[in-house]
């Protein structure tokens, strides 16, 4: 028996000191989102290079969210303007290549916020499955 | 960033958590799946691969198997990344090496509700685990000298008390205060609570024991002019009088305080009407009055007190509790009755805020028979004069939003900390961020609560946000044990995830560093070229600088390329499990139990006490399973109403559990 997921897949990508904590409090709490959700955590969203958001896409994943830190980024002030950037340069490449520039999102996710983080997988998996 | 030599010989460890995970996620089939990955040289189940006897396991299997690379899936990396990273190093393989999969909150404990596609996910973690393996470099931690000698900024009491430990810990301290005398707020008051001291006397005492110290210098009238190199090796410019000197600190401590927040004029009527005064005012008031209290000439009978002023403001600047200011204010309120007669007092408030043992206070207050009055922020109290006496006008939410009018000889605005009007001198100076309220902020507030993001600067006391003098003291003094667990050594290591720069292909263009929020980024002559240069000791690896890069030349050590698509590509591989046994087939086919989004166990659980009810230590025998386990999935059964307590055994030992609302999960 083969079996696969048929859920939207979603890459997230999130952030080691804030938002993936919080990913992990939604575990902790067995607050369940979907199963097709799989997390990258990187030391910081403004450090997420658009190649790779391609890659997920050529890959095969249907949406990328960003779980970013926002304003509590311990890193820089600037960090939700150069998450931006990435996110509109990213889109730019997912133009280029026939993707829908909705299947990026980004939200601030902080280390406690476990609920938003499901809610959060729970809209977009939806959005993404009406792309279809 | 040079040619890397991919992993060749990788062994695989997927942890069962006694059950936390490889009751949702079927570990046993995953590990056959993961050993004929191409590079897979052991791939195994463990019960717990935190154990010691499972540590001592994988160091023999990298030493015979001759292992260069290491996947534990397990927890959360937050909890056991040190304890694998450690392992490694003992075997003898690069610590850098190894990589942690969380199969447990982020997979069996997310999906234990769908642990087919549990364990189609987990799969899938482990897979790109292998790839970032196989793709990792070993790295070596940046080791730099350290100097035995700490700045600390701002002599109030948390900074004073910080300075005095460091120094008996053997560190040279330099002592940095901007005004004349030490102390800061707290060298200007009276009676402190709990306690009884005074914060003269305080202050006094602390002064006396630095002026004994020979590690501690103290300036002051000084000010911190500029801030260069890196941990283990500061440089602080101090500028005091017309001399400039250069301090050099293997780490900085900020102990700057906050300012009290003084009310726009006309907020509750402050400035327009001399009665209306602040906390602090009314502080010094009390401190400098004997036998009777006057203020402005007149004998002062009644008080009100107005709560929150300038403090958790929906749609104002300042939005947290100032935590220490309801305190503070009941204090007074006890102070004034014991020091003079015959005053009444009102208390207007939004919420009473007097947490731990300060709550002693609020009692002993309504006892002496203060009045308290609550007021919703929406319809806060209008503070009026006529003829001469003030008016305060209250909704009270207490008495049905009743219209009180008050007449009252004097209004204290009970106002909170704020940040100093100078932090931003002082973040821009140490580079050091700010919240959104302004404060300096640390790392992490529960995990890393006095560290900043820069290795090196610590925070103290209530420059972080509001805190009490003790939990001022507390943080100071837990940063000085960390700056002291820095300085005591010769050399510092740090950890070598820093952005790297590919040489070849760089060209300087500056990008990289115009981002950088840490000045880590210089260009440097190389030959026949510039390329950009990271200082490894000022760089924080959080890669800003790496989408920036218009030609792809920077990356963070364990984030390359290679290492982050190849874990999208982990991901994707599809994954088959066959319906031949295995506890996923089985658990998703279970036809006739409809107990499928139920883990195995307590399927077993149910069965067994479906026949009859029966103790832990009974089910344990019977299912030949760990008591301790039996536990931990009968209570979250009980949590989810799947079984109850049936009173105690015959023996009144243990309590026998019974199935209480199968069909609530059947259904």
């Amino acid at each position: 028996m083969e079996t696969k997921n048929t859920r939207p897949k979603i890459l997230v990508f999130s952030t080691d000191k804030i938002s993936d904590p919080g990913i992990d409090q939604a575990g902790l709490r067995k607050i369940h989102y979907s199963p097709a959700v799989y997390v990258i955590s990187l030391p910081c969203s403004s450090g997420i290079k658009p190649r790779w958001i391609l890659h997920a896409f050529k890959q095969g994943f249907d949406g990328v969210f960003i779980a970013a830190d926002g304003h509590e980024c311990s890193y820089s002030p600037k960090c939700p303007e150069y998450t931006n950037q990435i996110i509109e340069e990213s889109q730019r490449l997912m133009r280029e290549n026939g993707i829908s520039p909705k299947r990026i999102r980004m939200a601030a996710i902080c280390s406690v916020c476990a609920e938003s983080f499901a809610n959060h997988m729970a809209n977009f998996s939806k959005i993404l499955a009406e792309l279809e | 960033m040079e040619e890397k030599q991919k992993k060749e010989r990788i062994g695989v460890y997927i942890c069962h958590c006694g059950g936390n995970i490889s009751d949702y996620v079927d570990v046993s089939k995953i590990k056959d799946i993961v050993k004929t990955e191409k590079g897979v040289i052991v791939s195994k189940n463990v019960m717990f691969a935190c154990a010691d006897s499972n540590q001592k396991e994988m160091i023999r299997d990298i030493q015979d198997e001759k292992l260069d690379g290491i996947v534990v899936a397990s927890c959360s990396p937050k909890l056991h990344l040190h304890t694998f990273r450690n392992v490694a190093q003992r075997a003898g393989i690069n610590q850098y090496n190894y990589t942690q999969v969380n199969i447990r909150e982020q997979c069996s404990w997310a999906h234990s509700d769908t642990p087919m596609e549990a364990s189609i996910k987990a799969a899938g973690l482990i897979r790109a685990g292998i790839n970032k393996v196989v793709n990792s470099e070993a790295l070596e931690n940046i080791e730099v000298s350290s100097t035995r000698a700490v700045v600390i900024i701002g002599a109030g009491i948390s900074g004073m008390r910080a300075a005095i430990d460091l120094a008996k810990m053997g560190n040279q301290v330099y002592l940095i205060e901007k005004k004349s005398n030490l102390g800061g707020h707290v060298a200007k008051w009276g009676e402190l609570y709990i306690t009884q001291q005074t914060g003269k006397n305080i202050i006094a005492s602390l002064t006396k024991e630095i002026k004994k110290s020979p590690n501690i210098t103290v300036f002051t009238l000084a000010n911190v002019e500029k801030v260069s190199g890196s941990i283990g090796n500061f440089i602080v410019e101090v500028k005091t009088g017309n001399e400039i000197l250069n301090l050099k600190s293997g780490a900085i401590l900020v102990t700057t305080g906050f300012d009290s927040y003084i009310p726009k004029e006309g907020e509750f009527g402050y400035k327009n009407y001399p009665s209306v005064i602040t906390l602090p005012e009314f502080r010094e008031l009390i401190e400098n009055s004997k036998e009777t209290l006057v203020y402005n000439n007149h004998k002062v009978n009644s008080i009100a007190y107005i709560y929150c002023v300038g403090m958790r403001q929906t749609k104002g600047e300042n939005k947290y509790c100032s935590r220490v200011c309801c305190t503070t204010a009941i204090h007074n309120s006890l102070l004034i009755h014991e020091k003079f007669k015959n005053i009444n007092t009102y208390h207007l408030y939004r919420d009473i805020r007097t947490y731990g043992k300060q709550e002693i206070l609020y009692e002993r207050s309504s006892k002496n028979g203060d009045i308290y009055l609550k007021y919703e922020e929406k319809t806060p109290p209008v503070v009026e004069e006529t003829n001469g006496k003030l008016l305060v006008k209250i909704k009270d939410e207490l008495t049905k939003r009743k219209d009180l009018e008050l007449e009252t000889d004097l209004v204290v605005l009970v106002t909170g900390m704020v940040p100093r009007s100078d932090s931003s001198q002082i973040s821009g100076k140490l580079k050091i961020p700010v919240g959104n309220d302004k404060f300096f902020n640390e790392i992490h507030p529960k995990l890393r609560p006095v560290e900043t993001v820069i290795n090196g600067v610590f925070i103290g006391g209530s420059c972080q946000g509001p805190k009490n003098i003790s939990e001022s003291v507390q943080s100071s003094l837990s940063a000085a044990v960390k700056i002291n667990a820095l300085t005591k050594n010769p050399t510092i290591l740090l950890e070598p995830i820093i952005a790297r720069i590919n040489f070849e292909a760089c060209v300087w263009c500056g990008k990289c560093a115009e981002v950088c929020e840490y000045d880590a980024i210089h260009p440097l002559e190389m030959r026949d070229k510039v390329v950009a240069s990271v200082n490894e000791a000022v760089c924080k690896g959080c890669g800003i600088c790496t989408p920036i890069c218009p030609i792809d030349a920077i990356d963070i050590a364990q984030y390359s390329n290679a290492e982050v698509e190849g874990m999208i590509d982990g991901f994707m591989e599809t994954v088959v499990f066959d319906n031949t046994g295995g506890n996923v087939s089985a658990f998703e086919t279970g036809e006739g139990t409809r107990m499928k989004d139920m883990p195995q166990i307590w399927r077993r659980i149910a069965d067994s006490l479906e026949i009859d009810p029966k103790t832990i230590p009974a089910l344990a025998k019977e299912l030949q399973l760990n008591p301790e386990l039996i536990t931990y999935h009968l209570m979250t059964m009980n949590k989810y109403n799947i079984v109850e307590a049936d009173g105690m055994d015959d023996s009144d030992e243990y309590y026998v559990y019974k199935l209480k609302n199968l069909q609530h999960v059947e259904n």
